[in-house]
């Protein structure tokens, strides 16, 4: 189960929102009690609508400020401008670290619909998203 | 020698290694999609296997993330 605090949440989706008509991306972290408590948008160095990569200057950058706060990498996000919130095959493909839970936000629909997935080896678990206040 | 690797520190019984085999040491199966930072400068992929760490260095790797729809 993913265990996330409504106000991350809710920027997540500012960010996917904020990125239109480009697939948005960053990382989710984690306090010490297991809730993610923050988010580290990224920039998409793909800059496309059906692809990101993230930069690794700035996903080692989060990772340390991450640290410094107390806090640790518990999953990775991205948006899907126009596609269901599912893992793609290359999503699928490219799913390398099994230690992370992997998000997607889904903007197809008028409402944005957010999954989390567990990808291990190219099999792909749900997971159950649990919104935590504050 | 003492290694940190990814903030915790880590002994081991040599006096170098190559990149690639602290990476193996961390059970990372793909080196080719992980990004490595020596001592805070990104190291070339191409490079793991001549790059030496040696004792006090600080390590950081990660995976590279990306997809498509």
């Amino acid at each position: 189960m993913l265990r996330i605090s409504k106000k991350t949440i809710e920027a997540m989706i500012s960010h996917a929102q904020d990125e239109l008509p480009l697939e948005a991306c960053g990382y989710l972290a984690a306090d010490k009690n297991g809730l993610v408590v923050r988010h580290y948008p990224m920039s998409n160095t793909d800059a496309s609508g059906e692809h990101f990569s993230m930069d690794p200057a700035e996903q080692f950058a989060a990772v340390k400020d991450m640290r410094g706060r107390g806090l640790a990498l518990r999953a990775v996000y991205h948006s899907h401008p126009e596609t269901p919130a599912r893992p793609s095959a290359e999503d699928i493909k490219l799913a390398f670290d099994p230690a992370v839970s992997y998000v997607i936000v889904s903007l197809a629909g008028k409402t944005p619909v957010t999954k989390s997935f567990r990808i291990e080896n190219g099999r792909v678990s749900p997971e159950e998203i649990k919104e935590e206040r504050p | 020698m003492e290694v940190t690797v990814n903030g915790e520190k880590k002994r081991y019984d040599c006096r170098a290694m190559p990149v690639d085999a602290l990476l193996a040491d961390n059970r990372v199966e793909a080196p080719e999609m992980v990004s490595v930072q020596l001592n805070g400068r990104i190291i070339d992929r191409q490079r793991y296997r001549d790059t030496l760490v040696v004792d006090r260095d600080e390590v950081e790797f990660l995976y590279f993330m990306g997809g498509g729809r």
